[in-house]
């Protein structure tokens, strides 16, 4: 081969190889749900790839507990996918702040979001934000709509009703009335205090009052979460103190128990257990007529590797990540992970139906541990959880609970000093 | 002319492997260690702090608690361990040797069992066993007509601790077992039979012949524990989570250290004040080999027969 022949074939093959490119440009996504993987190749996938030609996407998912790690290893090896799966709050800033994230506060598809859907993947001060939020899990009760009607129980809107209904299912005695246990701990802050906790302060005016420092751990309003689930222990099961989560689970999937603090994460797996209609009731109010307050917890996001060499296309794929048909393809796939979209999304699972539907007569919030408070040590969050058990168990008042949490916070929080 | 001993390579050559990957994957680690509790962050920079992260660690209020509180939890874990599983184990040994006892071996089998199976086996059946809801203990103690003692044992602050210690002990009584049962079974008949001779026998003999001759044994089934105790983390994280329910009551430091090194749920981890507990941990275990070496191995007295 001669020097020349050797130059134009060197030269056909790169212009070949750059035309290729440009027609097509593959993405991966980087992510911790490894369960969702068939729903991303036979839904959410193929429907992006027909409305962009020339993008294909791959998702690559890693499992939940190693995810963080990994990531960062890849991030800080180059080797990581153009798109990030983003945790909320503290674990997704630090790569921001790190410049492994993009600054995504500009993309198109961002005006779908209210202030609190961002607020999980913004910056403190939320002028900027780096990941586009893609779903969020909401809190309240889950019932067994058998063991109501049996026993002629309404579904409450108060808490003096929520306390009737608790205490005409424990005279009835067929079933438990609270399906939960201290021993996870997590539980007890997650969907004890978090859950009923917004309505007392409020929501957003008092998470953000207490960012702020306005607001104080001891004032009436955190306080009274705890004094009402200090009365729970009645309505919990025999030996609850050694009750794990799964226990919790099987006590109301098996109908043994007729009311679960929940989550919206278990209506897939509940569907699948138990033998009898669910329903759904948000945290009952203090007085007829008070506004509610839900929380309605951001838990999901996605980013850009900042760098990623495909940037345009993956501005592209995020940008379609907000819109409404992404939004509506995500929530059907998987019920109880919502969208968190201004735009309407219909469901086709009642019960999350039913759970999203407070968004229209309730302000949502998120939990009140998750952003800034929980950075230091104590944190706040780990913190709750054992402050929560304790004050369930009856081992700690719900003032002593109060104090000791706030004196933690004020250790290394400024505004709270 | 004098002969010059050649110089023995061989022996270099052999243990280098050794030395090189124990240098590679153990000493480096631990001065790795050392190093890093003498560090923090301050802003984006490492900086050298000294001795500023031990000085948090025992003299911030909250830290102090918090290693105190598993230091006094290991504490009891051991003693547990001593005041059960030690004697338990030597009470059985003595018995399997017993030479009228039969199907010893598979007693033996039996014993040891549970120390083949893995921590989180163990941790998970036991939590199963004791679950008030599915477990069969309830069930089991109502069968003998004492359900009045049965409790939510590991979800009590009071009992939480005591209960994995002895699942601990339930696990790890064969070792004991198998140690001392070679060293009864190393003692020369000579010996019983000059004891039976001057008429020594039963639980006399036991006490005065063979027990003064299965100390060393003892001791270092002692130190065995203690270090096995104070490095415990495994059994603790599978049954109550690296929280360490309810309430603290079941922390020990290498839970307390997986906590703050790694971090958990929302909280960074801290490699800094991680290697600051670890450095502690190291200290701890090191002190307490040195008294067991120091003051009690050199005071043994050892037979030669």
């Amino acid at each position: 081969m001669t020097a020349k022949t050797f130059r134009i074939a060197l030269l056909t093959s790169t212009l070949l190889a750059g035309a290729a490119a440009a027609q097509d440009v593959t993405l991966t996504i980087e992510s911790w749900r490894n369960d969702d993987l068939t729903i991303w190749q036979d839904k959410i996938i193929p429907a992006f790839e027909s409305a962009n030609p020339g993008i294909k996407v791959v998702f690559a998912p890693t499992a939940p507990a190693e995810y963080n790690a990994v990531l960062n290893s890849k991030l800080d090896a180059g080797s990581a996918g153009d798109i990030i799966t983003c945790r909320p709050f503290d674990a997704s800033l630090e790569l921001f702040n790190k410049g492994k994230l993009a600054d995504l506060t500009d993309l198109p598809g961002m005006a779908n979001f209210s202030p609190v859907a961002k607020s999980g993947w913004s910056t403190d001060d939320g002028a900027k934000t780096f990941c586009v939020p893609m779903a969020s899990v909401i809190h309240g009760y889950i019932y067994n709509k058998d063991a109501f009607t049996e026993l002629g129980i309404e579904v409450p809107k108060t808490e003096a009703e929520f306390f009737a209904a608790l205490d005409k299912i424990k005279a009835d005695g067929t079933y438990i009335p609270l399906a939960m246990g201290t021993n996870d701990q997590w539980e007890a802050a997650t969907m004890g205090y978090n859950n009923i906790g917004p309505n007392y302060w409020k929501g957003e005016e008092g998470r953000l009052a207490l960012i702020a420092g306005t607001q104080k751990l001891t004032d009436p309003q955190w306080v009274a979460p705890f004094a009402q689930m200090a009365k729970w222990k009645d309505y919990l099961g025999d030996g609850f103190e050694a009750q794990t989560y799964p226990d919790s689970q099987n006590l109301f999937t098996l109908g043994r128990a007729a009311v679960y603090p929940a989550g919206s994460w278990e209506i897939s797996g509940f569907r699948a257990q138990a033998g009898f209609e669910m329903g759904a009731f948000y945290p009952p109010v203090q007085a007829e007529g008070d506004e509610c307050y839900i929380s309605d917890h951001t838990d999901i996001g996605i980013g850009m590797n900042a760098a990623t060499p495909n940037a345009e296309a993956a501005k592209t794929f995020l940008n379609w990540v907000g819109s409404t048909e992404f939004a509506a393809l995500y929530a059907n796939a998987l019920p109880g992970f919502f969208p968190l979209s201004n735009e309407p999304v219909t469901l086709e699972d009642p019960l999350a139906q039913e759970f999203i539907g407070w968004r229209g007569t309730c302000q949502s919030s998120i939990r009140s541990t998750y952003q800034i408070l929980s950075r230091g040590t104590p944190n706040l969050e780990n913190e709750t959880w054992n402050a929560s058990a304790a004050v369930i168990k009856g081992t700690e008042t719900p003032e002593a609970a109060a104090a000791r949490l706030q004196s933690g916070l004020a250790s290394w929080y400024d505004p709270q000093k | 002319m004098i002969r010059r001993r050649p110089v023995r390579w061989h022996i270099a050559v052999f243990l280098a492997p050794a030395v090189a990957v124990y240098t590679a994957i153990m000493i480096i680690p631990l001065f790795a260690t050392l190093n890093l509790s003498l560090y923090n962050v301050a802003g984006d920079n490492r900086v050298f702090v000294g001795l500023a992260n031990f000085a948090t660690l025992f003299g911030d209020a909250r830290w102090s608690a918090s290693f105190w509180n598993a230091l006094g939890n290991n504490a009891w874990f051991f003693l547990v361990h001593m005041l059960v599983q030690n004697p338990i184990g030597v009470l059985l040994a003595a018995l399997l040797s017993s030479p009228r006892l039969r199907m010893a071996a598979f007693y033996r089998t039996a014993i040891f069992i549970p120390t083949i199976l893995s921590f989180v086996i163990v941790g998970f059946v036991w939590k199963l066993i004791l679950s008030p809801i599915w477990g069969i203990a309830p069930g089991m103690l109502d069968f003998v007509g004492l359900k009045g003692l049965f409790a939510p044992w590991l979800g009590k602050e009071a009992y939480a601790l005591t209960t994995l210690a002895l699942v601990s002990v339930w696990q790890f009584v064969g070792i004991p077992m198998m140690l001392i049962y070679a060293a009864l079974l190393s003692i020369p008949d000579e010996v019983l039979e000059a004891a039976e001779m001057d008429g020594i026998t039963g639980a006399s003999q036991f006490w005065k012949i063979r027990l003064p001759l299965i100390l060393p044994s003892i001791g270092i089934i002692s130190i065995l524990t203690f270090v096995g105790n104070f490095n415990a983390f495994d059994l603790i994280y599978v049954a109550q989570g690296a929280l360490a329910g309810p309430n603290y009551a079941t922390d020990i430091l290498g839970t307390f250290l997986y906590r703050t090194f790694f971090g958990f749920q929302l909280q960074l981890g801290d490699p800094h004040m991680g290697a600051t507990i670890a450095t502690a941990m190291f200290g701890i275990i090191l002190v307490g080999v040195c008294i067991y070496l120091f003051g009690i191995q050199t005071r043994l007295r050892r037979y030669q027969f």
